[in-house]
């Protein structure tokens, strides 16, 4: 039987694996939207799993407003990307350190 | 009218002083000496109305000063006899070197400056010889002080210069430091700093009361006077004390003519005169002034003889001269100190404006060793250097004529011997031996500048200047300037512009009859100075009862030192270098100024120095420089050096801290 453990196991996995892949990720700054992105979806799976155990359906309703939100952010950060690759002609992270101090 | 002679100098130094360039040359010198004229004209009737008898001593308030609990002074002038005297002086040699700059400084880029300098000045002289109480004594006092430091330094683009303005500045700041103790003991004595009341508390506390000093319990009028005299002996230039005066003449000539003969340092002596009742209550500082006055009538005459430059054996005559003046004062004989300081203001301006008028037409050539045979090129400052010089040896025939000097200096050597003491009769052999030595070298000045050959070649000021002028004339013929084998170089001495000429001529006159005329009232007329100096009737009567020979002494010295000096510079011209080699220790000794210099050098100069480059480079630098500013830089370089590298750029190491903050926010609230 599946219960509602096993979603939340789910979901703190790929919320580990998003935050890991922020913090580890040493090669594209695609890499780090793609990990926001599972983060997203960490937190979705979360909303509806509860939604669904508790009979409320306002978890899953914000579960639609997050994955709009997540289009856009894709959206957005893949437009920054392409402008920043043509103005820098790189996008891996270790040369995106413009605010070194 | 007394303010308008205090203060129209003031005004036209600051006319001249602020107006400066705005009003130029012409207009700076005209003010400056016009209100200078007018001084002079006005002070002249004070003069002489005190002289005759019709004036009255008298007080002239000015403005409220200070009114603070007990201690209460004011600004007020103050004219008696003393004042006269002193207004005379100052005025008629101020307006004439006034005068006599317009010729010598023709060429100077600055001479409104100069010009009110000069005014400023005679203005703190004026202020000083009119003070009502001590404080504004103190302020004539030290506006002299700082009114020699400008002007001895008005070259300042010279170091020389710069070093003897800080020089004078400095050792009129140990004897002022005298004075100004001097000044609060009085206040806590008297309770006043108004001179008439405190001449007239001075004679009820002699050896009344003790005072502590240092540590020791001594007699407080002894005390109190030794203290204002040490700042007379600043002022004055004595012994101890007078190594800025020599130095002083590296400002320009007529400024040497002021200081010595007018301003400056005849406040020792008219300070010490104006307070002669409170001297008179202290036996011991009295003798303490005449040793002084003695040894430095003795010290300098010896240096006087020795001296190769024009102006320095001018120097210090004036040096030895303020001896005579004080141990005069010292025995009690305060009219004939006055007179001196009167007579010797016309013959010291006059030998001292001569030396100008030399130094003029020698194209600046100050050393006697390149002078010579200049009578015969500039008569009139011969002349007037002539009379200068009779009058400072005191030349006279008792009873019928005598220069200025004769009268004055045998009215101080006759007091010194009638007073009868033995340090009065130490004064007395010093001062006849210190007149012997005064005739020597002012006759030595007379016979090395005017008389005997040629011998301006070596010095480099005239080959410049010849130099100049033949490269002007070249053009004109081919004149052979190698050699001319007379020693003149080719240079043609020429007299001085009328400007310069009139204030000597002027001050010829005085240094000629200044004796003759005015040495009854000064000497013997208690009527004249009526309380404004102490007047010892006793002593004059001894004076003029002293032995002949003691009378005839000053005159026969004079003799002696005239003969030394002709036989060794005109008679047989080798003889002083013959006599230095057999001496030389001794000319060493003498000519090095008795190592005074040095001495000083050694006991505070340096201490001082080393004193301040330990201050600067352990205190200033190794400790406030080092913990504080450049402490503070340090550490915020360094914290910002480290600050810096947290700031990586990278935004998931920015991230990493926030959510590492985040969850060390979120467990510190639930453990809590």
């Amino acid at each position: 039987m599946i219960g509602i453990e096993h979603y939340v196991v789910v979901s703190s996995i790929l919320f580990v694996l998003g935050v890991l892949g922020i913090f580890l990720n040493r090669k594209n700054v695609i890499v780090i939207l793609m990990a926001i992105e599972l983060i997203l979806l960490a937190v979705n799976i979360n909303l509806v799993a509860f939604s669904a155990f508790l009979g409320d359906l306002t978890g899953q309703i914000f579960a639609m407003f997050v994955l709009t939100v997540a289009a856009g952010e894709a959206a957005i950060g893949l437009a920054i990307l392409v402008i920043y690759f043509r103005g820098r002609g790189s996008i891996a992270v270790d040369d995106v350190n413009r605010m070194r101090g | 009218m007394i303010q308008a002679i205090v203060f129209a100098p003031l005004l036209a130094a600051l006319i001249a002083g602020l107006g400066n360039r705005m009003i130029g040359n012409t207009a700076a010198k005209a003010v400056t000496t016009a209100g200078l004229f007018l001084s002079c004209a006005l002070s002249w009737p004070i003069f002489i109305g005190f002289v005759t008898g019709s004036a009255e001593a008298g007080v002239t308030p000015v403005l409220q000063w200070v009114q603070s609990g007990t201690l209460s002074f004011d600004w007020a002038l103050r004219v008696d006899a003393l004042t006269a005297v002193m207004l005379v002086v100052i005025t008629t040699v101020s307006a004439l070197v006034h005068l006599y700059s317009w010729g010598y400084m023709e060429e100077d880029p600055d001479q409104p400056r100069f010009f009110a300098y000069l005014s400023l000045f005679t203005f703190a002289m004026l202020m000083l010889v009119t003070a009502d109480n001590l404080v504004q004594m103190f302020f004539g006092w030290e506006g002299v002080g700082l009114a020699s430091y400008l002007l001895i330094g008005f070259w300042f683009k010279k170091p020389s210069a710069c070093a003897a303005a800080i020089k004078a500045f400095v050792v009129n700041r140990v004897g002022d430091l005298g004075f100004m103790l001097g000044i609060f003991g009085t206040w806590l004595v008297f309770q006043t700093t108004s001179i008439p009341e405190i001449l007239a508390a001075a004679p009820a506390m002699k050896g009344a009361s003790t005072i502590g000093f240092l540590g020791a319990r001594v007699d407080t009028m002894t005390v109190l006077c030794i203290l204002l005299f040490i700042g007379a002996m600043g002022k004055s230039a004595q012994l101890g004390l007078h190594t800025w005066l020599p130095d002083a003449m590296e400002g320009p000539t007529p400024v040497s003519a002021l200081i010595h003969a007018a301003t400056m340092v005849t406040a020792g002596v008219f300070m010490v005169c104006r307070l002669s009742p409170m001297f008179e209550a202290a036996p011991v500082a009295l003798a303490f002034v005449t040793v002084i006055g003695a040894l430095t009538c003795f010290f300098a005459a010896t240096v006087g003889t020795c001296q190769w430059d024009i102006k320095r054996v001018i120097a210090y005559s004036t040096c030895s001269q303020l001896g005579y003046m004080f141990f005069a004062a010292g025995v009690g004989a305060y009219g004939a100190a006055m007179f001196h300081l009167f007579t010797h203001a016309f013959f010291k301006a006059l030998l001292f404006l001569g030396a100008g008028s030399v130094i003029h037409a020698m194209h600046h050539e100050q050393d006697m060793r390149y002078y010579g045979d200049l009578r015969r090129h500039i008569p009139i400052t011969f002349w007037v250097m002539t009379a200068g010089t009779l009058a400072i040896t005191g030349v006279g025939v008792i009873g019928v004529f005598g220069f200025a000097g004769f009268y004055s200096k045998d009215a101080i050597l006759e007091a010194a011997f009638g007073s009868g003491t033995e340090l009065g009769t130490l004064a007395f052999m010093l001062g006849s031996f210190a007149a012997l030595l005064t005739s020597f070298y002012s006759w030595r000045l007379v016979f090395l500048t005017f008389f005997g050959k040629p011998r301006w070649a070596g010095s480099e000021h005239i080959q410049h200047a010849v130099h100049d002028e033949h490269h002007h004339a070249d053009g004109a013929h081919g004149h052979d300037h190698a050699d001319h084998g007379d020693g003149t170089a080719g240079y043609h001495p020429h007299e001085s512009p009328w400007s310069m000429l009139v204030p000597i001529l002027v001050l010829s006159v005085g240094a000629v009859f200044a004796g003759f005329v005015f040495n009854d009232t000064f000497i013997n007329r208690e009527s004249f100075w009526n309380g404004a100096i102490f007047y010892n009737e006793h002593l004059i009567h001894a004076m003029h009862h002293v032995p002949l020979w003691v009378k005839l002494t000053p005159g026969i010295v004079m003799l002696i030192g005239l003969f030394i000096a002709w036989n060794n510079y005109i008679r047989n011209p080798a003889l002083p270098a013959a006599f230095v080699n057999n001496f030389r220790q001794l000319h060493a000794f003498v000519y090095n100024k008795w190592y005074f210099d040095e001495l000083y050098h050694f006991l505070f100069v340096r201490p001082a120095f080393w004193l301040g480059r330990q201050f600067w480079k352990i205190g200033d630098i190794g400790i406030i420089d080092r913990f504080g500013p450049n402490g503070a830089a340090w550490v915020v370089a360094r914290g910002s050096g480290y600050a810096q590298k947290v700031q990586s750029g990278y935004l998931y190491s920015y991230a990493l801290i926030m959510l590492l903050g985040l969850v060390a926010a979120i467990s510190w609230v639930m453990v809590k």
